[in-house]
């Protein structure tokens, strides 16, 4: 099991990088933590005909606070993602996220935005840039483009990324403390894909649900919001009340896969044990 | 930048400066069993899933199958002889030979370095966290317990050390 053979270089800036990927054409890939990229080159899943490392290029790997939001580079490492005080104060979902993705030794080279660029359905981080209306930001020769994520992920491993560009960062808007956050998961190990992962970010407002964000992982060809269920929440307290109506609304938001590891009919039992999970708590944070 | 089918790569490894060409597509730990002859790294599954090559470079945990040699020029990379030949776990290879903690062996190189990362963050970890912590390494003789057991011995003794 190992790599069919390709070209490899280490471009020390963006830009080289960006002019090596126009040159070397659509069957080079980017090589960033390689967790996942890696593996499927072991296997033979991919075959790209070169790999632009873009591990050295300076000043992707920040975590900063700007006035649009928290800002983190694509390079930010999923450990020091979770490590972060920035992203603990002000991105709590995915410092709740973190501890379900891998294991040390996976996160310590997987980057944030690896996860993203990878767009994995079963993922947590996509889920958490949807649920948290974060904006993709993309580097082209000549310029840069912003994505929201609700439209950044496109399909199974399929993203809104055209050759020859390369993430860069996520950023974060800022919520007000009326905004509260949870991230859930289910998985038959610790650190394996999720079965159902949910993250849920909402606002309250005099103790009832003003607004409300689901978006569930592993249960789609992308991240999907239960945007059915997001709105049974609206105007009630995160009681069980509430929960039964946005239970029921799920079935109508999700049309989970069956497949090796889960049926759909777990699945969907397993979204509504997160979204318990999750309205517990809200109630224990209101 | 040209993009090459091999690369030149220069690196230290357990200390030791190594200077070497390289096939892009090889693993780094292809690149320590087969070119420097390092084999207590091991090789199992070759997708990150069983953790039997767990290595450290530049000082953090990382999967040997899932990085590439030619990504470890300039790097400092630490595999087990390194570390067992320093002292540095010294504790923790007691603590395995006295649980009985290791059967085959093949998993204990990548299990000890992974124990000694979890000690190191934290260093009263109980048995929920060791285990949590070492689910990414797999021991196919199953011999979980006693691994968990020799871990949270070897933690009360760098403690009681740690207190003098």
């Amino acid at each position: 099991m190992k790599p069919a053979p390709f070209a490899y270089c280490r471009p020390a800036t963006l830009d080289e990088a960006l002019d090596a990927l126009a040159r070397l054409g659509p069957d080079a890939r980017v090589l960033a933590g390689g967790q996942s990229l890696v593996p499927a080159l072991n296997m033979r899943l991919a075959q790209p005909s070169a790999l632009v490392d873009i591990n050295r290029v300076p000043g992707l790997d920040g975590i900063r606070l700007a006035p649009e939001g928290l800002v983190i580079g694509a390079l930010a490492r999923q450990e020091a993602v979770l490590r972060s005080p920035l992203v603990a104060r002000h991105a709590p979902l995915i410092a709740q996220a973190m501890p379900h993705v891998a294991h040390l030794a996976l996160r310590t080279r997987g980057t944030l935005g690896g996860s993203l660029a990878l767009g994995d359905p079963a993922a947590e981080l996509p889920a958490c840039a949807v649920a948290l209306d974060a904006v993709i930001r993309v580097a082209r020769r000549g310029g840069e483009r912003e994505v929201p994520a609700a439209r950044f992920f496109r399909g199974i491993y399929a993203t809104a990324l055209e050759p020859g560009e390369i993430l860069t960062a996520a950023v974060v808007p800022l919520r007000d403390a009326s905004w509260r956050f949870h991230f859930g998961e289910l998985a038959r190990r610790h650190g394996d894909y999720a079965l159902v992962g949910l993250a849920t970010a909402a606002r309250l407002d005099g103790g009832a649900i003003a607004e409300a964000r689901l978006v569930f992982a592993g249960v789609g060809l992308t991240p999907v919001r239960a945007t059915r269920g997001e709105a049974a929440l609206v105007g009630r307290r995160p009681d069980a009340a509430a929960l039964a109506a946005a239970g029921r609304a799920l079935d109508a938001d999700l049309d989970p896969p069956s497949d090796v590891h889960a049926s759909a009919a777990l699945r969907r039992h397993l979204a509504r044990v997160l979204l318990a999970r999750a309205l517990a708590a809200l109630v224990g944070a209101a | 930048m040209d993009a090459r089918p091999e690369v030149e790569i220069a690196l230290i490894v357990n200390g030791v400066p190594v200077r070497r060409r390289v096939e892009a597509r090889k693993s780094l730990v292809d690149f320590l069993r087969e070119d420097l002859e390092l084999t207590g790294s091991h090789v199992g599954c070759e997708q990150g899933v069983c953790g039997a090559c767990t290595l450290r470079v530049d000082g953090a945990l990382a999967r040997g199958c899932l990085m590439l040699a030619a990504q470890c020029d300039g790097s400092r990379v630490e595999t087990i002889e390194g570390v067992a030949e320093a002292g540095e776990i010294a504790d923790l290879q007691r603590a395995f030979a006295e649980a009985n903690a290791l059967q085959c062996g093949f998993c204990t190189p990548a299990m000890l370095l992974t124990a000694d990362a979890l000690l190191r963050d934290d260093p009263d970890l109980d048995a929920t966290s060791a285990r949590r912590g070492l689910s990414g390494n797999y021991c196919r003789c199953t011999g979980y317990h006693a691994i968990v057991d020799a871990v949270l011995a070897a933690a009360r003794a760098r403690r009681e050390a740690s207190r003098g």
